[in-house]
């Protein structure tokens, strides 16, 4: 079946849904196309809060959260998109108030705020209350707010449609190919303007905070047509998830007072950053966990973790402000976290790296920021770079909104002045092929288990702690199962709700990205923020203060090249917290 | 363990009617539900079709009848269920294929109630001011993931596909309770019809389906005092 559709939004998470409610404002028709039913999408699990100078609970400043922000990735933020954001989430904030969002209040009626990772004042003096919050449900507030908005604007859904292909001729963005789960069938979609918002690839990890559905689909297709990446090797791994399942538990509970400690109780993250201790950055929380654990002083039986402490706070704060996690822990663990200390270990999060944007969500194909006509990405999928080496915490949902309705606004205002391009007859050819193709064969590998030789992969291989060694072995284990993807078969030959069929499509998807993440992590011989390597301990700005740019080339060879990071007011220091 | 695993499996391409299928699954006392589904899925028949995506209780994908009764695979424990264990699709709304319906009903009946703030006061600079008081009155309807647990687990539901439906009548009060809201006389247009909370025979179903500790029934009842005290 063919669609047609000005701007056609990819993904039905906080950014692609303020995208198409911003580029709907613009006067565009606007379609979303997403794998999932709406609410589905897992910026829903985002729990903590979301960052904005607005100043509610003690002075706060944009300037402060800018400076944050690019010391928190490493100063390999871009300075330029920091300012923006720091500002503009100001605003979006209160946007989302007037949206209806149920943010908790303070006794003055104004939006409460808490502490969280990263976030300071005065440049780095002490921990500030910039997170605003609704209870631990922040992102889950975000998405239903949004979506009930594209209620309200009466939106059009294509839901449970994967994308299967971009069409990208001539350098331009023209349209894309899906799949319809419900029936099998194959669409075509014409568009003026793409917003790609389709979100990360936790599911490339073992342990993971991530959805299954994570997989990394848009960044996979445009890795496949020879187009770049952007610093991949910058993958976060959140500190406490409830070990060993990899469930978030929101670093708002440390925002409200909880504390990390190893086996003999005492508070470790005194010893790695004096001045915000357990508010460190995550890839210090991280990083510290694991040598804590390393060093002979971890918990339990294998002495395999370490523990949150949230029992001195009073119980009323945990039911009032952290009623989920409280839950996951009681479900999951069986832990009352009132009364008992909660397991947790490092688990694979959030994509620092992503489609290389402009400030405006436009895609760039190479190094001098050539644009490809039509086509945009925000949220985690896209790399702007906001988050640098590492992102703080609450910084994703600003995200989100931010370059989410800088994407959706551009994206409209092209279309205006856009035309429909006619399409070859064949365009879905190559993705019908490849449809046809799993469906068929009858190959001896199965998905479940080729995928989890992958989560395996890069669990041992690309994880908190990096080296040569172990890098180099994931770049071999991989192009082995590669290999070994050309030989898939799948049980289900229907093609209603064919869930063994997309798994298969997902995990070609998952393949791609990890190769991107493995090889530009081998690539960079330094360590800042979360990529750190133990063969080359020391941020190293004189050869690396730079952003990695990674492609595919024909043949399947990889190779990089590099693009400068936009400085500014903020000069590269050592970092210290 | 071992777990007796039964899942009513229909696939209407092929089947006249559903049919029970028997899978002997190994697993640990702490799997969920949706483990034993994915082990089923993954190592013995691939054609097995159901709905997940964050796997802790968030996003609403996997609401199932587990044991009789309705709730999330990811949030049933194999040690609450005992070694024997039936999974069925949520009731009332059509089956698509084993436990995946279509939603469709279930989302017309929420867009139906307006679930968007109704206010077309120009809004302040900042924020509209609201007392931690005003946002208790709802705080509980901003838990809803829209899972449909409550909805087909409502008798009146199942013998009336045209009732609203738990589901959105929650979706409602959660706009209807907010401070900020003038949109609670439109709504009781919906509510108040044939179709609306007047359908509701306090079964406390929903309550007890709900896996977010919703007191769903209390909100319905709430809707229904409003519409008749015209509070608003």
């Amino acid at each position: 079946m063919a669609h047609q559709h000005d701007v056609i939004v990819v993904g039905a998470g906080g950014s692609g849904l303020t995208s198409a409610l911003y580029a709907a404002k613009g006067g565009a028709d606007v379609a979303v196309v997403t794998k999932l039913y709406p609410t589905r999408s897992h910026t829903g699990a985002a729990q903590g809060g979301i960052g904005a100078a607005l100043g509610n609970v003690e002075e706060d400043h944009w300037e402060w959260h800018m400076f944050d922000t690019i010391k928190g990735g490493d100063y390999l933020t871009d300075q330029d998109a920091a300012e923006i954001f720091a500002k503009e989430v100001i605003e979006a904030v209160i946007e989302l108030e007037h949206m209806g969002l149920p943010f908790d209040r303070l006794p003055s009626g104004k939006i409460a705020q808490r502490r969280f990772g990263g976030h300071t004042k005065e440049y780095g003096k002490a921990a500030v209350h910039r997170a605003a919050h609704a209870a631990d449900r922040t992102g889950h507030m975000i998405l239903q707010t949004l979506y009930q908005q594209c209620v309200k604007h009466n939106i059009t859904f294509y839901n449970e449609f994967h994308v299967l292909d971009l069409i990208l001729e001539d350098g331009i963005a023209k349209g894309l190919v899906a799949y319809e789960l419900a029936t099998g069938e194959i669409h075509t979609f014409k568009s003026k303007a793409i917003v790609i918002a389709s979100g990360g690839y936790g599911r490339a990890w073992k342990v993971t905070s991530n959805a299954y559905t994570l997989t990394g689909d848009l960044q996979a297709i445009l890795y496949r047509k020879g187009l770049p990446l952007e610093d991949m090797e910058f993958y976060q791994f959140h500190p406490t998830g409830l070990f060993p399942l990899g469930i978030l538990l929101t670093e708002g509970a440390r925002g409200e007072g909880g504390i990390l400690r190893n086996d003999s109780g005492e508070r470790f993250m005194e010893r790695y950053a004096p001045t915000i201790k357990d508010l460190a950055p995550r890839d210090m929380v991280s990083r510290a966990m694991y040598l804590e654990v390393r060093e002979g002083r971890g918990v339990g039986p294998r002495k395999d973790h370490v523990l949150l402490d949230l029992t001195h706070l009073p119980p009323e704060t945990i039911h009032k402000k952290l009623p989920d996690i409280s839950e996951f822990a009681q479900i999951y663990l069986g832990v009352d976290p009132t009364k008992q200390l909660v397991p947790v270990m490092p688990t694979a999060h959030y994509a620092m790296g992503g489609i290389p944007t402009t400030l405006w969500g436009e895609v760039i194909a190479d190094e001098s920021n050539t644009i490809i006509p039509g086509l945009y990405a925000a949220g985690e999928v896209a790399c702007v770079s906001l988050h640098g080496a590492n992102r703080l915490g609450t910084n994703s949902l600003g995200d989100l909104v931010v370059f989410g309705r800088r994407a959706g606004t551009a994206a409209a205002k092209f279309a205006k002045s856009a035309e429909f391009y006619d399409l070859s007859p064949d365009v879905s050819g190559p993705s019908r092929e490849r449809v046809e193709r799993f469906r068929n064969q009858s190959g001896k590998e199965s998905v479940a288990s080729l995928r989890a030789a992958l989560q395996q992969t890069m669990q041992d291989y690309a994880s908190v702690f990096r080296t040569e060694e172990l890098l180099a072995k994931g770049t071999e284990e991989l192009k082995e199962l590669f290999e070994r993807y050309q030989h898939i078969g799948v049980q289900d030959k229907g093609e209603r709700y064919n869930t063994e069929l997309v798994e298969a499509i997902e995990l070609g998807y998952l393949l791609e990205v990890s190769e991107a993440t493995v090889h530009s992590a081998l690539n960079r011989r330094e360590s800042r923020g979360a990529h750190a390597r133990e063969d080359y301990p020391d941020r190293d700005d004189k050869n690396w203060l730079k952003h990695t740019l990674v492609f595919k080339q024909e043949g399947g060879k990889v190779c990089f090249r590099y693009k400068p990071v936009v400085l500014g007011k903020f000069e590269p220091k050592a970092r210290t917290y | 363990m071992q777990v007796t695993l039964k899942i009513l499996r229909y696939d209407p391409n092929k089947d006249t009617k559903p049919h029970w299928e028997t899978y002997q699954v190994e697993s640990e006392p702490m799997d969920r539900v949706l483990d034993l589904l994915h082990k089923v899925k993954y190592f013995t028949d691939g054609t097995l079709a159901f709905r997940r995506s964050c796997g802790h209780g968030i996003c609403g994908s996997d609401a199932m009848v587990i044991n009789g009764r309705n709730r999330l695979a990811c949030k049933a424990l194999v040690k609450d269920l005992g070694p024997s264990i039936t999974v069925e699709p949520i009731r009332g709304l059509p089956v698509e294929k084993d436990l995946v319906v279509d939603m469709d009903p279930f989302f017309a009946a929420y867009r139906a109630v307006k679930p968007y703030l109704i206010n077309d006061e120009p809004p302040p600079e900042r924020e509209r001011l609201q007392s931690p008081e005003d946002r208790e009155l709802f705080d509980a309807s901003t838990k809803c993931i829209l899972c449909a647990a409550c909805t087909t687990s409502c008798p009146v539901f199942w013998v009336n596909g045209t009732y609203v439906g738990p589901a959105a009548i929650v979706q409602a009060h959660r706009f209807i309770f907010d401070s900020r809201d003038k949109g609670a006389r439109e709504r009781f247009q919906t509510l108040g019809a044939s179709t609306g909370v007047w359908r509701c025979r306090t079964a406390y179903n929903c309550t007890e389906a709900c896996p977010r500790e919703i007191p769903v029934t209390q909100a319905i009842e709430e809707v229904k005092r409003a519409i008749l005290f015209d509070k608003f």
